[in-house]
C-alpha cells in the first residue's frame, strides 16, 4: 500500500464483512512526540483468541477463494517498519479493535494520505452502517458521525449524490481546520 | 463548518425530487468495483470515487455503483464489473480514473462495451 489511509481502507473492509453496525475510526497525531495512532474498531462478529493470533499469518484467511490474506498482514508491517507497534483486541460476538502505532520521523514512515476519501468511500459504499471519524493533531480534534447525519436526514439515503457531496465538503474543511489551527 | 442547516436542506430538496433512485428496478446497470487488499493496493479507491463522482454529475439513475470483494485475478486489478440489465457482464482490468469517463459515456450511456479495456483485450499476463 502506498499510503496508510490505503490500509485503513482495506481493514475497514474486514468489520463490513464481519457485519458491524458502527465502525469507529480513530487518526491521532502527536507532532512533538513524533507519534501517530491509528483504530479501527467495530461492533461484527469478533474473533476467538486462535483467529486474531492467525490473522496475523499472511498465510492465514477465513475466505475459501484462496489461501492468503494480506490485509492484515500490510497494516502491521507499516506500523512495526516504524520502530512502532500493532495490536488487535476482539472478542467473539462483541467486536474487533486494531490498532497501528508510528513513529512519525522514523525513514520508512508512510504519508497517512487521502484519509478523507478512504472515509467517503467507506460511508458512500455502506450506507447502512454507521461511521464514526475522529481525527485529531496534538490538542485540536474534529470528528464526524454518521448517526448525526442520519438523525437529521431522516429516510434521504446517506449516499445519495447531494449528501455524499456534503460530506466530502465536511471532511475537508475539518482537515484544513485542525492543519491550520497547527500552524 | 459545514452546518445541519444545509443538510437540512438538501434533504428537503431530496424528498421534492420525485425521480427516487429505485434500488431493484428493471433497467438498472450495476458498476460493482473490487475493493479488497488486491483491488485497493492496486488503485481501486480513486476509480470508485471517479465512478460515483461522474454518475452523480450526470445524474445517471439506473447506474448502482457498488463494491465487491477479491474475484481471484488480483494481476488484472483494479477491476470493474458492469452487470447490464439484460444480464450481460462485462469485466474491464488494469483501471485508472482516465477510463471511467469512456466507459461511462460509450458503455453506460449508450451501451457499446469499450473493448480494449475489457479483460478479453488484454492477453495473458
Amino acid at each position: 500500500m502506498q499510503e496508510l489511509s490505503l490500509n485503513v481502507l482495506d481493514i475497514a473492509q474486514n468489520s463490513v464483512r464481519a457485519k458491524a453496525s458502527l465502525v469507529t475510526i480513530t487518526v491521532a497525531e502527536r507532532s512533538t512526540d513524533h507519534f501517530l495512532e491509528i483504530s479501527i474498531a467495530d461492533n461484527g462478529c469478533g474473533m476467538t483468541p486462535e483467529q486474531v493470533a492467525r490473522a496475523m499469518d499472511p498465510f492465514f484467511t477465513t475466505r475459501t477463494t484462496r489461501k492468503v490474506g494480506l490485509g492484515i498482514s500490510f497494516f502491521k508491517l507499516s506500523a512495526e517498519s516504524t520502530g512502532g507497534s500493532f495490536d488487535i483486541q476482539s472478542t467473539l460476538g462483541v467486536g474487533t479493535v486494531t490498532t497501528a502505532r508510528y513513529h512519525t520521523d522514523h525513514i520508512d514512515m508512510l504519508p497517512i494520505g487521502d484519509m478523507n476519501a478512504t472515509i467517503l468511500s467507506l460511508i458512500s459504499m455502506n450506507p447502512q452502517m454507521d461511521f464514526v471519524y475522529q481525527r485529531s493533531l496534538d490538542d485540536n480534534s474534529f470528528t464526524l458521525d454518521t448517526r448525526e447525519l442520519k438523525a437529521v436526514l431522516e429516510d434521504v439515503p446517506l449516499n445519495s449524490p447531494e449528501v455524499v457531496q456534503f460530506i466530502k465538503e465536511t471532511l475537508e474543511e475539518g482537515e484544513a481546520e485542525l492543519t491550520a489551527q497547527n500552524t | 463548518m459545514k452546518s445541519l442547516e444545509e443538510l437540512k436542506a438538501i434533504r428537503d430538496r431530496a424528498k421534492a425530487n420525485v425521480h427516487l433512485r429505485k434500488e431493484n428496478a428493471a433497467d438498472n446497470i450495476r458498476v460493482v468495483v473490487g475493493m479488497a487488499t488486491c483491488g485497493i493496493a492496486a488503485g481501486a479507491r480513486p476509480v470508485l470515487a471517479a465512478f460515483t463522482e461522474e454518475v452523480a454529475k450526470r445524474g445517471l439513475e439506473n447506474v448502482m455503483v457498488t463494491q465487491t470483494g477479491c474475484i481471484g485475478l488480483c494481476q488484472y486489478e483494479p477491476i470493474v464489473e458492469v452487470y447490464q440489465p439484460d444480464g450481460k457482464v462485462t469485466t474491464y482490468v488494469k483501471m485508472t480514473p482516465d477510463k471511467v469517463d469512456r466507459i461511462i459515456t460509450e458503455h453506460l450511456v449508450n451501451g457499446k462495451v469499450v473493448d480494449e479495456y475489457t479483460i478479453g483485450s488484454v492477453g495473458n499476463l
